[in-house]
């Protein structure tokens, strides 16, 4: 099958199910403990929330909070104490590496390597579930890497070594390896973490393009008040393990109930878009 | 963006091919005995067209039977030592690597020397006692590289540190029961000495050769069918499972598959070491670091190594002979001085 093909049915797929529910968080719990004798160390309190094709969610809060977590037991790399997590109708966790990763995309945050690779290897890692085991890459896997690439801007780095570029560079490059596994969900642990302001808005600027244009249902993982705010559709607040409340930023950022989150004293604005803006107040 | 093709991949497989014929005919021609290239080729050719009956009694024996063994042994010997160093550096994410740094070369001549102790007190068919030593060296193989595993590992995430160091003194536990039970035993088996260090000399019979060669084809293509998915383990086992890597599959297959290669090549030579060491990082230096080619042109250049290896260990000072793991050893080791160094830094 030829990639324009691909892509064609990818639109399609994604014009039938576009007011479909795609991801589906029902009732989620878990409990982290070192020994199984003792009282867990960490536990996540039932968690719900749904999101569809195209949407962006942010599950925000402070650190310890349980954002990490949520965001692994939706990856499948951990499995739910009780609850089921649903990726258009999939139970997520009992499916199998491979079949995961032709669904759902990971970008953690730091990406270590044992011996360099160019960018352009780095992103046909991303083609990995589509073939078999023993394969060398297709011409097709060439063009959805290059394609990868471009949508995130950073063609000009394939050449490149992944040690030699910037840490914005870096993160466009994930992100293209992401986009490369042709996903439907995709997830981003603290996508902005180590990167300027200038990288940080080029980042989810371009996930949020992404997101519209290719209708992937996007989960992010944050602290960042004012990115969660101008970005998400949704916001999953959250708070010592337990999910606190789940909508649309307007409703979600009231002044009181995010000082009481953060434990610190801070205003929210409303800008002419409608976004809430938040501002912390030091040294009161 | 070049990727991978399987026409690069047999070339540079075929380069490295021959230069291990080169390397062979080099091998074949010195030794004790000088043969002339003309003698050599004459008689390689009767070989072929199957009048090996014309060789002259000398040279035959000299070359058929003598170096020639020595040397298809030294091939496998060499290419299984790279294909199981490669596979412990992709498995425990560490460049530093190598079946005799880990100490499981040792665990292996340990589990070796046990087959040959317990042996003679079983009665077993010839051939199947011609294979306790190798069962002995693979079970000595894999229970030390899980040690060392274990051993390696802090708080869920394998340290390199303690890796290399639990490694190293693991290697150096095995090797003072070694010596324990060396220092019991008595008449033939204290010839194990000099396989210790590492030797090719002692012929084999016939059969073993073809145990070797399947047995190294058989588990050098277990490891290769998970060749890209080494590569995306590199990047760690959380990153390799997004990427749809089935982890614990993967790991158990090289994880066998790489005792077997280290107990093979230990119980026919003994322990050479570093090969699995030096020979990746050449072949990563060369062809980069993609395990599809990796693989194969490691196998190939552990070949070439230890064949080099063993021509110079018998003709360095001949009439007598260095045992090949000192050679190797003499190399090696201030090579691994200088990647640690540069590691560090």
């Amino acid at each position: 099958m030829s990639a324009a093909s691909s892509h064609a049915r990818h639109l399609a797929e994604a014009g039938r199910l576009a007011n479909e529910i795609r991801l589906s968080v029902e009732q989620v719990s878990y409990a982290h403990s070192a020994n199984p004798a003792q009282a867990p160390l960490f536990t996540l309190e039932a968690t719900s929330f749904q999101a569809r094709p195209g949407e962006i969610v942010a599950i925000l809060g402070p650190n310890a909070s349980g954002k990490s977590t949520l965001l692994k037991l939706i990856s499948g790399a951990l499995a739910p104490l009780s609850g089921r997590i649903l990726l258009g109708g999939f139970v997520i966790h009992s499916l199998t590496p491979r079949t995961r990763a032709q669904r759902i995309a990971v970008v953690q945050q730091e990406s270590t390597l044992l011996f360099p690779a160019r960018a352009w290897e780095f992103v046909l890692q991303g083609r990995h579930a589509h073939g078999r085991s023993l394969r060398f890459e297709s011409e097709d896997d060439v063009i959805i890497a290059k394609n990868a690439l471009a949508q995130v801007g950073a063609a000009d780095l394939s050449d490149r070594w992944m040690d030699q570029i910037s840490g914005g560079e870096k993160q466009r490059v994930i992100l293209a390896r992401a986009l490369a596994q042709q996903p439907l969900l995709l997830l981003l642990d603290e996508p902005t973490l180590h990167l300027d302001i200038a990288a940080q808005v080029g980042l989810l600027d371009a996930l949020r393009r992404l997101a519209a244009e290719n209708r992937y249902t996007v989960v992010v993982v944050t602290h960042e008040l004012n990115l969660a705010a101008e970005y998400a559709d949704q916001v999953v607040l959250m708070q010592r393990g337990r999910c606190l409340r789940v909508g649309p930023p307007a409703s979600i950022y009231q002044r009181e109930l995010l000082e009481q989150v953060f434990q610190t004293p801070l205003t929210v604005e409303f800008g002419s878009s409608g976004r809430p803006r938040v501002t912390v107040l030091p040294g009161t | 963006m070049h990727p991978l093709t399987l026409r690069r991949l047999l070339l540079q497989c075929l380069i490295l091919i021959v230069i291990l014929f080169f390397v062979v005919i080099v091998a074949l021609k010195f030794g004790a005995v000088p043969v002339s290239l003309y003698a050599l080729g004459r008689d390689l050719l009767r070989v072929i067209f199957g009048r090996s009956s014309q060789i002259s009694s000398d040279y035959g024996l000299i070359i058929l039977n003598i170096r020639l063994p020595r040397i298809l042994l030294g091939i496998i010997v060499g290419a299984s030592l790279s294909v199981a160093g490669t596979s412990f550096q992709a498995l425990l994410r560490n460049p530093l690597a190598d079946p005799y740094v880990l100490g499981v070369s040792s665990g292996a001549s340990l589990g070796a020397i046990l087959a040959l102790i317990v042996e003679p007190h079983l009665t077993l068919s010839p051939l199947f006692a011609a294979l306790l030593t190798p069962l002995g060296a693979f079970l000595g193989a894999a229970a030390t590289i899980a040690a060392v595993y274990f051993l390696g590992r802090r708080e869920g995430q394998i340290d390199s540190t303690t890796l290399l160091l639990g490694g190293v003194i693991t290697g150096s536990f095995l090797s003072a029961i070694i010596m324990f039970l060396m220092s019991t035993l008595t008449g033939s088996l204290r010839g194990i000495t000099f396989w210790l260090m590492g030797d090719l000399s002692t012929p084999l019979q016939k059969s073993l050769y073809w145990f070797l060669g399947i047995g190294f084809f058989v588990a050098t293509g277990a490891i290769y069918t998970t060749a890209s998915d080494l590569n995306l383990l590199l990047a760690g086992e959380k990153e390799a499972m997004h990427l749809g890597v089935d982890v614990p599959r993967v790991r158990l297959v090289v994880y066998i598959a790489a005792s077997f290669l280290t107990g093979l090549a230990v119980s026919v030579s003994g322990a050479v070491g570093y090969v699995g060491l030096i020979v990746p990082h050449v072949m990563r230096f060369i062809f980069g670091s993609d395990h599809r080619t990796l693989l194969p042109t490691a196998a190939i250049g552990g070949a070439i190594a230890v064949v080099m290896a063993d021509t110079l260990a018998r003709t360095v000072v001949a009439p007598t002979e260095v045992s090949v793991g000192a050679v190797t050893a003499v190399v090696g080791a201030p090579l691994f001085i200088y990647l640690l160094r540069r590691r560090l830094t």
